[in-house]
C-alpha cells in the first residue's frame, strides 16, 4: 500500500493504492454521481417494504401494496372477461340464424368456439376436428345427425345416447351376428355387399346373397341404397367415409357386435353461450350445411330432431 | 514505490476525495458569427420539434391526417406521403444506419458539431441559460447570487427561474406525446383529463428529464453521462475541424499591462479569460483539446471581441485542424477550407451515405403495396368427402397496404381440376377464383377450402391475388395440395 502522490505524466493525484507498481490516478466522480447511488439504495428500501421481496421459508413478505403476479393475472383476467361480457350478451340474446347471418357475431362465436373446442372436444375429435375411428371427422360433409348449424347444436346439447338425457339422440343397431340374428355367412354376405354400396369391391356371389339380408335386415334404417338416415343417425354407407373402418374385419365386427357411440350433453356441462359458439364454429369447418329451408309440411319438420332444439 | 518523503506526506494532507462537488457554470453572454449561428439551429431545431405533430396531412377518410404520426398502437409510421408498416421497419433502420454514417461524416469533416450545435442536451441547456440571464443576470450577477445568503431576492429569482425551467421543460416532455397520436385530439383529451395514463406518465418523465438535464445537470450531462464524446472523439483525425487555441500566437500570454513591463515580447493572447468566462461547460480551451469542450465555438466569438478591442486580427482561438496547427507553427500556409472538408475520408463517408440513401429512395419506390400469404392447415392435412373428392384448408392473408378499400381476384393457379370456397361461404358455390374485399390500411385473413375429385393427385399449385382497380398490382403464394398421397414434394 503506497501513499497518494501526484503523478509526474498527468498531474493527478493518486488513490494511494498499488498492485505491483501499477497505480490508480483518482479522476474524482461528480459528488451527484454519489447521491443518485444513495438515492437508489433508499429506493430499494421502499421498495422492499411495498413489494414482495425477501424469501421465507414458505412464501415471501408480501409487500404493503398487495401487489402479487398470481392477482395482477387475475385482474388482468377480470378485465378481459369484462371486455367480451357485451358481445357474450349479445350472443346470448341473438338466435342461431342471427348469429349466423350476422358477420360480426357469425365470426365472434367461431373465435370464441375454436377456443372452446380446444377445451372440451378435441379428446375425442382431435386437434384440428379430424377425429379418429369410432369418433366423426367433424370437417368433412358426411354427418350423421345433420350437419346444419341447428342439428349441430341439438347434437352438442343433448348429445347422442346420452343417458338421462330425454331429448338425446337416440337409436341402436342390433348386434346382427353375436345375438344369432344372422350367422356367419349371412354376416360375410351382407359385409360384401356394404363394400359394393361404397365401391370398395366388384359384386360378387356373397354379394349378391348379401343384397338380400341387406333388403331384410338393414335397409330399413341405412335405406336401400346405403343412403343413411340422419333421422335415426344411421351413417350413410355408399360414401368414401368410414367412421369405424371399411374394411372387410371392421365391418364384420360391426356387424356382429354393432356399435354404440356416445357423445356426452353439453348442455348442463357448458353455458348456453359456449354451445352456441362451437356449433358456429363447427359448422365452419367446411362441412356445415344450410340449414333446412322451412318449406317442407311445418308438421314434418316439428317431427325432425332438428327442429326440437330448445 | 518508496514512499514516505516529505514532500509526498504533504500532498497527502490536502487530499481530493474520491467524489469531486460540481463547479457551477456561469456563462457570459457573447454575440457573435458563431453565437448567431447557434441562435439559427436552435431557433430550427426548437420550431422542428414543437411544430412537426401539428402540420396535417391529408391521406382520405381511410388514413390518418397528421404529417408525421408514430401509430404505436396501430403499428404504423406515417410521415407525409409515406407509410411504413412493420414488416418495413428496415426503412427506418436504414435511416438509423444513415444516421451513423452520417455522423461519421460530420465527425470526420467538422468535429463534434452534433455536441455544438444540433444535439437536444445543448439546444436546451442555452435555452435555460438564457433564461438564466434574464432572470439573474449576466455571468457576474449570477456569480453574486450563488455567493448571497437565501433572501428574500434570492428566492423569489430563484422561484422565478425554477418555474420557467419547469414551464419550458413541460412545455418539451408535452410535445412529445403528440409525435404519437392525433395531436388535436390528443391535447384536449390531456387538458380534460381522458388522456391515456402513458400520455400523462411520458410527459411527466420527459418534464422531470428535461427540467433536471437542462436546468442543473446541464455540461455533467456531456462529460459524464454521454458516450456520444468518447465515440466522437475517437472518430477525429488530424484532418477533422476542431476549436484549437492557437498557442504559437498566444503564448506567452499576459495581459497589456503586463506586456508593457515585459523585457521580452509576449504572444498574442491578454489572458482576458474571456474565452473561460463564455464557454457553457466551464473548461479553459487553452489547454488544448479535452473532452469537456462540445466546440460549440462561443470562445471564438469571445476571443475575436477580445482581439478586435485590442486591434490584434481575429482568430487567436479559431476551427483548425491538428495537421494545419502543426503548419501553422511553423509559418506554412494552412491546407484550403474545401480540401480539408472533401478528402478521402470524407468522400467515401458519403459515398457511402448516399448510396444507402439511394438505395431507400428506390424501394421505396420498388416496394408492394399488396400482398398474399398463405398457410395450409397441417391438422388435418385433407379431408375426405362423401364423394372420394379430397379437401384441402389453407389460411390466406390478404394484405392491402393503400388507405382505401381493395377488391382483390384471389385464384386458383396450377390446381387442375380444383374449386375453394371460403368459410362464409356453402360448399355449393365453391369456383376457380374468388373476389374478395379488404378495408383499407388491413390485412385480411380469410379461410379457404380448396376441393378436387377424387382419385387426384397431389399436387404442388399457387394462390394468385390480383388488384381489380386501375393501379392493379399482383402477388403469388405457393403452397401444397395433399391427399394421402402425400402433398407433392
Amino acid at each position: 500500500m503506497a501513499k497518494s502522490r501526484i503523478d509526474d505524466a498527468t498531474g493527478v493525484e493518486t488513490v494511494g493504492h498499488e498492485w505491483d507498481g501499477i497505480e490508480e490516478l483518482n479522476n474524482p466522480l461528480p459528488r451527484w454521481w454519489l447521491w443518485t447511488f444513495y438515492a437508489c439504495i433508499v429506493f430499494s428500501i421502499g421498495y422492499c417494504v411495498a413489494y414482495p421481496a425477501w424469501p421465507l421459508i414458505d412464501k415471501a413478505t408480501a409487500g404493503t401494496l398487495g401487489w402479487s403476479s398470481r392477482g395482477q393475472l387475475e385482474g388482468e383476467m377480470k378485465a378481459e372477461a369484462a371486455r367480451k361480457a357485451g358481445l357474450l350478451a349479445e350472443l346470448d340474446r341473438a338466435s342461431l340464424e342471427q348469429i349466423a347471418t350476422d358477420p360480426r357475431l357469425r365470426r365472434a362465436a367461431i373465435d370464441g368456439g375454436r377456443a372452446a373446442f380446444k377445451v372440451n372436444c378435441i379428446q375425442c375429435h382431435g386437434n384440428g376436428a379430424a377425429g379418429s375411428p369410432g369418433y366423426p371427422n367433424l370437417n368433412d360433409d358426411d354427418w350423421l345427425w345433420g350437419g346444419d348449424v341447428a342439428s349441430i347444436h341439438q347434437t352438442l346439447v343433448h348429445g347422442i345416447r346420452q343417458p338421462g338425457d330425454d331429448a338425446t339422440r337416440m337409436s341402436q343397431m342390433p348386434a346382427f351376428g353375436r345375438d344369432g340374428i344372422l350367422n356367419a355367412v349371412q354376416v360375410q354376405d351382407v359385409v360384401s355387399h356394404v363394400r359394393v354400396l361404397a365401391g370398395e369391391e366388384k359384386p360378387s356371389a356373397s354379394s349378391q346373397r348379401g343384397a338380400q339380408v341387406y333388403a331384410d335386415n338393414c335397409a330399413v334404417c341405412h335405406g336401400t341404397a346405403g343412403e343413411g338416415s340422419r333421422m335415426v343417425g344411421a351413417p350413410r354407407l355408399n360414401d368414401a367415409i368410414w367412421l369405424y373402418g371399411g374394411d372387410r374385419k371392421t365391418l364384420t365386427q360391426t356387424v356382429t357386435n354393432a356399435r354404440y357411440g356416445v357423445m356426452p350433453s353439453w348442455g348442463n356441462r357448458l353455458d348456453p353461450v359456449t354451445v352456441k359458439m362451437l356449433a358456429a364454429y363447427v359448422h365452419s369447418l367446411g362441412g356445415g350445411e344450410e340449414t333446412p329451408a322451412p318449406e317442407a309440411a311445418p308438421a314434418e319438420a316439428a317431427a325432425g330432431p332438428a327442429a326440437a332444439t330448445k | 514505490m518508496t514512499a514516505h518523503d516529505p514532500k509526498m506526506s504533504a500532498d497527502h494532507s490536502n487530499e481530493i476525495g474520491l467524489y469531486a462537488k460540481r463547479k457551477s457554470v456561469f456563462p457570459k453572454a457573447i454575440d457573435g458569427r458563431f453565437r448567431r449561428f447557434k441562435w439559427l439551429v436552435m431557433a430550427v431545431c426548437l420550431v422542428i420539434y414543437w411544430v412537426t405533430p401539428w402540420i396535417r396531412w391529408d391521406r382520405g377518410p381511410y388514413a390518418p391526417d397528421q404529417a408525421v404520426l408514430i401509430d404505436l398502437a396501430n403499428r404504423r409510421f406515417f410521415m407525409f406521403d409515406i407509410e411504413i408498416w412493420p414488416h418495413e421497419f428496415y426503412f427506418v433502420a436504414g435511416l438509423l444506419i444513415m444516421a451513423g454514417i452520417g455522423l461519421f461524416l460530420v465527425t470526420s469533416a467538422v468535429g463534434r458539431a452534433w455536441c455544438g450545435y444540433a444535439c437536444p442536451q445543448t439546444v436546451w441547456t442555452d435555452l435555460f441559460q438564457h433564461v438564466d440571464r434574464l432572470i439573474d443576470g449576466d455571468r457576474n450577477a449570477q456569480l453574486r447570487l450563488q455567493k448571497a445568503p437565501w433572501n428574500a431576492e434570492r428566492i423569489g429569482k430563484r422561484a422565478l427561474k425554477w418555474a420557467i425551467y419547469l414551464a419550458i421543460s413541460f412545455a418539451t416532455g408535452g410535445a412529445w406525446i403528440f409525435y404519437f397520436a392525433d395531436a388535436p385530439t390528443l391535447q384536449h383529451e390531456f387538458w380534460t383529463g381522458n388522456a391515456a395514463p402513458v400520455a400523462y406518465a411520458t410527459t411527466f418523465v420527459l418534464t422531470m428529464t428535461t427540467f433536471i438535464f437542462g436546468g442543473f445537470m446541464r455540461e455533467q450531462v456531456c462529460i459524464y453521462m454521454c458516450p456520444w464524446p468518447r465515440i466522437q472523439t475517437a472518430m477525429l483525425d488530424e484532418r477533422s475541424l476542431i476549436v484549437t487555441y492557437k498557442d504559437w500566437r498566444g503564448e506567452p500570454r499576459g495581459s497589456l499591462k503586463a506586456a508593457q513591463k515585459a523585457t521580452t515580447p509576449l504572444g498574442d493572447c491578454i489572458d482576458c479569460m474571456q474565452c473561460v468566462a463564455v464557454c457553457p461547460t466551464g473548461i479553459d480551451i487553452r489547454e488544448g483539446p479535452q473532452i469537456g469542450c462540445i466546440t460549440c465555438a462561443l470562445c471564438i466569438d469571445a476571443c475575436d471581441k477580445a482581439m478586435a478591442d485590442v486591434g490584434r486580427p481575429r482568430g487567436l482561438i479559431d476551427y483548425c485542424t491538428l495537421e494545419d496547427a502543426e503548419k501553422e507553427k511553423r509559418g506554412e500556409a494552412p491546407t484550403p477550407l474545401l480540401k480539408t472538408i472533401f478528402r478521402p475520408r470524407t468522400l467515401v463517408y458519403f459515398g457511402i451515405w448516399s448510396a444507402i440513401g439511394l438505395a431507400l429512395l428506390f424501394m421505396l419506390g420498388q416496394r408492394a403495396r399488396l400482398d398474399l400469404s398463405v398457410a395450409k392447415d397441417r391438422n388435418p392435412e385433407y379431408v375426405m368427402l362423401s364423394d372420394g373428392a379430397i379437401r384441402n384448408a389453407y389460411t390466406l392473408k390478404l394484405r392491402n397496404m393503400e388507405a382505401r378499400p381493395r377488391t382483390f381476384t384471389v385464384a386458383l393457379e396450377g390446381l387442375d381440376g380444383g374449386a375453394m370456397f371460403t368459410d362464409e361461404m356453402e360448399a355449393a358455390s365453391a369456383r376457380k377464383a374468388l373476389s374478395i374485399e379488404v378495408p383499407a390500411d388491413t390485412t385480411k385473413p380469410v379461410r379457404v377450402y380448396a376441393i378436387r375429385p377424387r382419385g387426384s393427385a397431389p399436387a404442388q399449385f399457387a394462390f394468385v391475388m390480383t388488384a381489380n382497380d386501375d393501379e392493379g398490382g399482383t402477388d403469388r403464394a405457393q403452397t401444397t395440395f395433399t391427399t394421402a398421397q402425400g402433398n407433392g414434394q
